[in-house]
């Protein structure tokens, strides 16, 4: 029974060591730096340096030059487009989002997997084919073309295209935050809540609500970003949308197009810097929280 | 305050856990999916479908479309390579060493993210415009211009989907028990036979599910696409790039042909790193119901 363990010890030693510890020790400190440094340039070359390249780019007449190109006729209007667009999207995808997620968590129905595939799908698909969808749908001669007609709404060309091309060029992101927010809350407090008599309504109000606010948060920032900056859908289903029609993205494609460089580097900046500090400052929150 | 004191009904008990879960909440969810998700893409399905396969099959392999896809399936796939190796050795850095600058290294990481598609087209064309400084500079040293050619393609892509193998493999990097990379230490296994053996196996799923996801990503690419590499068919034409070509010019068959090839290789895709994430959940804890 007795295992004799000294033998063990020696060879083990001789291995362990090839080189004195020391030399290892700044061996692995050589390499260390090296894959440090090989990072930071990467980093740097790739996203640093365009970002550095635009903001230099706007300035390169001066502070005057951004604000005079701020003052073309469509420049704010596209702005404003943007920013109410993104918050229409922002406020359904709040509401059917949080629903969606819920339904996802809590029940189980045939062809849940086949949905949970699907949910991600408008990360993948392009924003143009989404963009070309809805045309197929709204369009001329489109499916629900006769609808159009009916109504005398107009879809394609006209705001409602485009926000339900942001619409669906944003449907994971909201989900995907509160998913596992729900999968993590415990449901005896509902429970509980139920047990003491609360209705459910007060119980989602009282109990589950506050529970999701964080997913919900972090949700809306990212629907938001990603909403302000859409541009290959709303492009196909605005068509050529001019004038007042346009949004901020469609506003710097035209005009880099008509070679107004300055008013394009700086809508694109503000619109850069605008989703920057709505990400950057969700994160700040989120660093803060935990 | 506005509980009630009454004594709830057995009914409510047995369906506490769905406080308004019935019918009505699960057919609005679904109805929204629907409407949002299924009909759109079952739309494209039977557009590109009506004159039947061969004819989409002949849409596909028009000569300007055919090498619309071939460009953007190579770009994507060099893409996916450097951007897998970049993104695993940030992850890397990241979890294992110190250095000044971490933190902002980490928040730049997700810069990519938050900056919409069109303005870091803006970026690359402004760094590497032939009128900018940079790009002056490539084309008189080596006559090599980025712009309008598959390099701007590529860094554009890599630019985009940086972050996505960097978040896939950091959390499982972080949770990785070091006491096997200390024994073989011990056993005298060398730095790279470590990395190898011990720390590269265990990240290999999240590298492929970054890798896929990086990959389909970039097959939709539109916005920094059209603004650095424009529209020239047969030279920088992307697929997203023809398929808006083709809408313009209302060549509908063209669009849908080419959008339903597009929407299978991101559905597949997808799909496939949808497996992959939940194989790697059950194999790591038991717990998944």
């Amino acid at each position: 029974m007795s295992i004799t363990i000294p033998k063990v010890t020696s060879p083990l030693k001789k291995l362990s060591n090839p080189v004195p510890a020391w030399m290892a020790r700044s061996r692995e400190k050589w390499v260390s730096w090296v894959l440090v440094t090989i990072v930071i340039v990467y980093v740097g070359l790739l996203i640093v340096a365009p970002l550095g390249a635009l903001t230099l780019g706007a300035f390169e007449q001066g502070v005057g030059a951004i604000f005079e190109s701020f003052n073309q006729p469509f420049v704010l209007i596209s702005f404003w487009n943007t920013l109410w667009i993104s918050l229409v999207v922002v406020v359904v995808h709040a509401i059917f989002g949080t629903i969606v997620s819920w339904v996802f968590v809590r029940h189980r129905f045939p062809g849940r997997g086949l949905i949970n595939g699907l949910i991600d799908m408008p990360f993948a698909v392009s924003p143009v084919v989404a963009g070309y969808m809805l045309l197929l749908l709204f369009g001329r001669n489109g499916l629900f073309g006769p609808l159009v007609e009916a109504t005398g709404m107009r879809v394609a060309f006209a705001f409602p295209g485009m926000v339900l091309a942001t619409l669906f060029v944003t449907m994971p992101f909201m989900i995907r935050e509160l998913v596992p927010v729900l999968e993590a809350f415990d449901t005896r407090q509902e429970k509980a809540a139920a047990t003491l008599g609360a209705s459910s309504w007060q119980t989602f109000w009282r109990v589950t609500f506050p529970a999701l606010r964080w997913g919900l948060i972090y949700g809306i920032t990212l629907t938001f970003a990603r909403a302000l900056g859409e541009f290959g859908a709303v492009l196909v289903i605005g068509g050529a949308a001019q004038g007042s029609l346009m949004t901020t993205t469609l506003f710097i494609y035209h005009a880099l197009e008509e070679r107004q460089y300055i008013a394009a580097y700086s809508a694109a900046l503000a619109l850069g810097l605008f989703s920057l500090i709505l990400v950057l400052g969700s994160d700040w929150l989120r660093s803060r929280k935990h | 305050m506005n509980l009630s004191t009454t004594i709830p009904s057995s009914d409510k008990k047995t369906r506490a856990p769905l406080p308004w879960g019935g019918w009505g909440v699960r057919s609005v969810a679904l109805a929204y999916l629907a409407v949002m998700l299924i009909i759109p893409l079952l739309v494209i399905l039977r557009d590109g479908t009506r004159e039947g396969l061969a004819e989409l099959w002949r849409q596909v392999t028009l000569p300007a479309a055919w090498h619309a896809l071939q460009l953007t399936l190579w770009t994507a796939a060099v893409m996916t390579v450097i951007n897998t190796i970049m993104g695993t050795l940030t992850a890397f850095v990241m979890v294992r060493y110190d250095f000044p600058g971490k933190r902002i290294l980490n928040g730049i990481i997700d810069l990519p993210l938050a900056i919409p598609t069109l303005v870091t087209g803006v970026m690359l064309v402004i760094l590497f415009g032939p009128q900018e400084a940079l790009g002056a500079w490539l084309k008189e040293q080596f006559d090599f211009s980025i712009l309008f050619a598959p390099p701007a393609i590529i860094l554009a892509l890599l630019f985009l989907t940086f972050p996505f193998v960097v978040r896939s493999v950091q959390p499982v990097l972080l949770e990785l028990d070091r006491t096997q990379e200390h024994a073989a230490a011990t056993l005298g296994a060398g730095g790279w036979t470590i990395f190898r053996r011990i720390i590269i196996p265990p990240l290999t799923l999240p590298i492929v599910t970054g890798a896929l996801l990086s990959f389909a990503r970039a097959i939709g690419e539109f916005g920094s696409i059209v603004i650095v590499a424009g529209n020239i068919p047969l030279v920088s034409q992307t697929a997203a790039v023809y398929v808006f070509g083709e809408v313009e010019s209302e060549n509908r068959l063209g669009a849908s042909a080419m959008s339903i090839v597009m929407v299978a290789i991101a559905f597949s895709l997808m799909m496939f790193a949808d497996y992959l994430r939940k194989r790697s959940r059950v194999g790591s804890s038991k717990e998944l119901t």
